[in-house]
């Protein structure tokens, strides 16, 4: 406990000056027991990821969805879980995808999680998937991304020249993408909305962080984007939605508890703060 | 000269670049697009800079053994190895992928995972209803934290719509939100719009250095 206290202090002075340790313990065992022993809250799904999946699932087999991953290793445990449900949606219909990775650090992660999941259903490099990987100035890239994928990727990541890939015969820019769903961990998914929506015309929707999401929802009520998965809780959705229950569904459980102690936290220190500022008259 | 020079650049390829968007013309869109490419071409070479400028610093504290020095070498030797790993064995490179994997991955993830907690006790220590604002703030927050997980639905999914805490959370993101958020965005569109036609015009001149004279 904390060393500064003397024994003639209040029991609600101690109680706001608690040692940080306490919280960081509490806050530990709340996110490893429901790991350990799940419970299986229910999930709801909200309007703005049932918007992205009923858009990806109105689409035939061939079609093709542009899906540029923006995340590292600190925000993976957020956004990996999306990158899986919707490549799993996409690649069960037979949709194919075009992948960037436009964050220098997350390349390699975007390039294992779109092998894993082509190979789960037995897709092909170049003929149902491509990944074109990473190039600087993210905005400039989009920019040029709209005029001709050719020009800032005149070969894909693995230096095949784009010409020579079967899926991207007579596809030149976003106007040959059916949509585009960018899942973005960075402020680059603001370059999404201003040049590949805004300028090109490309329909979008967007899966970002939780702390990101509140700035977005400006964007989905103006319908320049069609649709909003918002970190672990847009996963856990989507997950629901195509019927593949994984980590999202299961971090959950870790989620609720964690946010409900939390605010239990929040009421503690408010009830203690207030209680001993009454004493104090 | 000095000034003249980059001031008539700057306003000649701002002007082009604004027209440009207007002109739905092959030959403008190619231009377009080289210029384009000069900008990822010019910006790459402020890498070099920033590497420069990373490595004198860190030079300058190992050499003047100022506090933290020995973490200079860290920085050093993780920057040239990787650098080095990458340019000569290439992307695949086994070393170089098991480093990210088992050596950048679980760091940055750990010290973002450390955000739960700093929030945690922050939130315990900090979030007080001292005033009708913050009142607001913290009743907003504590709504939209259960609202936002399946715990809210269980709270209260047997309340009337209206009251249940993932509608009000909606409520709460898509209007106040939402508002507050458009305002902010509008000011800083009309912002830039202002400064950019300030350079372009040469209004503006601080980005010369040395206070724009």
């Amino acid at each position: 406990m904390n060393g500064e206290q003397k024994p003639h202090d209040g029991f609600w002075l101690r109680l706001i000056n608690i040692d940080r340790r306490w919280i960081y313990l509490v806050i530990g065992i709340v996110v490893f027991v429901p790991i350990l022993f799940p419970i299986g809250l229910p999930v709801q799904v909200t309007k703005e990821v049932q918007n992205v999946y009923d858009r990806i699932d109105s689409l035939k087999a061939g079609s093709i969805i542009m899906i540029p991953m923006e995340y590292d290793p600190a925000t993976m445990a957020e956004l990996q879980p999306m990158a899986y449900a919707i490549l799993r949606h996409c690649f069960s219909k037979g949709i194919k995808v075009i992948s960037t990775a436009l964050q220098i650090e997350g390349v390699t992660i975007i390039k294992n999680d779109l092998e894993l999941i082509a190979a789960e259903y037995g897709r092909k490099y170049g003929e149902d998937y491509v990944f074109l990987g990473y190039k600087p100035y993210p905005g400039i890239v989009i920019l040029n991304m709209g005029e001709d994928f050719r020009k800032p990727f005149p070969r894909d990541y693995y230096g095949n020249l784009l010409d020579s890939l079967p899926m991207m015969a007579g596809v030149y820019n976003y106007s040959s993408c059916a949509m585009i769903v960018n899942i973005n961990a960075t402020s680059g998914v603001d370059y999404w909305i201003n040049y590949a929506h805004t300028r090109y015309g490309a329909p979008l929707a967007i899966g970002v962080t939780a702390v990101m999401a509140t700035d977005y929802y400006a964007f989905l009520s103006s319908n320049q984007i069609f649709g909003l998965i918002g970190g672990l809780k847009g996963a856990a959705e989507y997950e629901k939605l195509i019927n593949h229950p994984g980590l999202a569904t299961r971090a959950m459980d870790v989620q609720s508890i964690a946010h409900s102690v939390i605010v239990i936290f929040i009421l503690v220190g408010n009830i203690a703060y207030f209680s001993s500022r009454k004493k104090k008259g | 000269m000095k000034r003249e020079i980059p001031l008539l650049i700057v306003l000649v390829f701002g002007v082009f670049m604004a027209f440009q968007y207007f002109v739905p013309h092959r030959v403008s869109s190619n231009i377009y697009q080289e210029f384009n490419n000069w900008t990822i071409i010019i910006g790459i070479f402020t890498m070099v800079i920033g590497i420069a400028s990373l490595l004198s610093v860190h030079y300058g504290k190992i050499r003047f053994k100022k506090e933290g020095w020995g973490y200079s070498y860290v920085t050093i030797i993780s920057l040239v190895g990787m650098a080095g790993l990458g340019l000569f064995g290439g992307m695949e490179n086994k070393l170089f992928i098991n480093l990210y994997r088992f050596g950048l991955s679980p760091v940055t993830a750990t010290m973002f995972a450390l955000l739960a907690f700093f929030i945690a006790s922050a939130a315990y220590r900090a979030f007080r209803a001292r005033t009708v604002l913050s009142t607001l703030l913290l009743l907003a927050a504590v709504i939209v934290m259960l609202g936002r997980v399946p715990i809210g639905e269980i709270i209260s999914g047997w309340l009337p719509e209206p009251l249940q805490l993932a509608k009000i959370s909606e409520f709460l993101l898509y209007v106040p939100n939402t508002a507050a958020k458009r305002t902010i965005y509008i000011g800083v569109g009309l912002g830039v719009a202002a400064v950019s036609l300030k350079i372009i015009l040469g209004i503006e001149r601080t980005w010369l250095g040395g206070d724009g004279k």
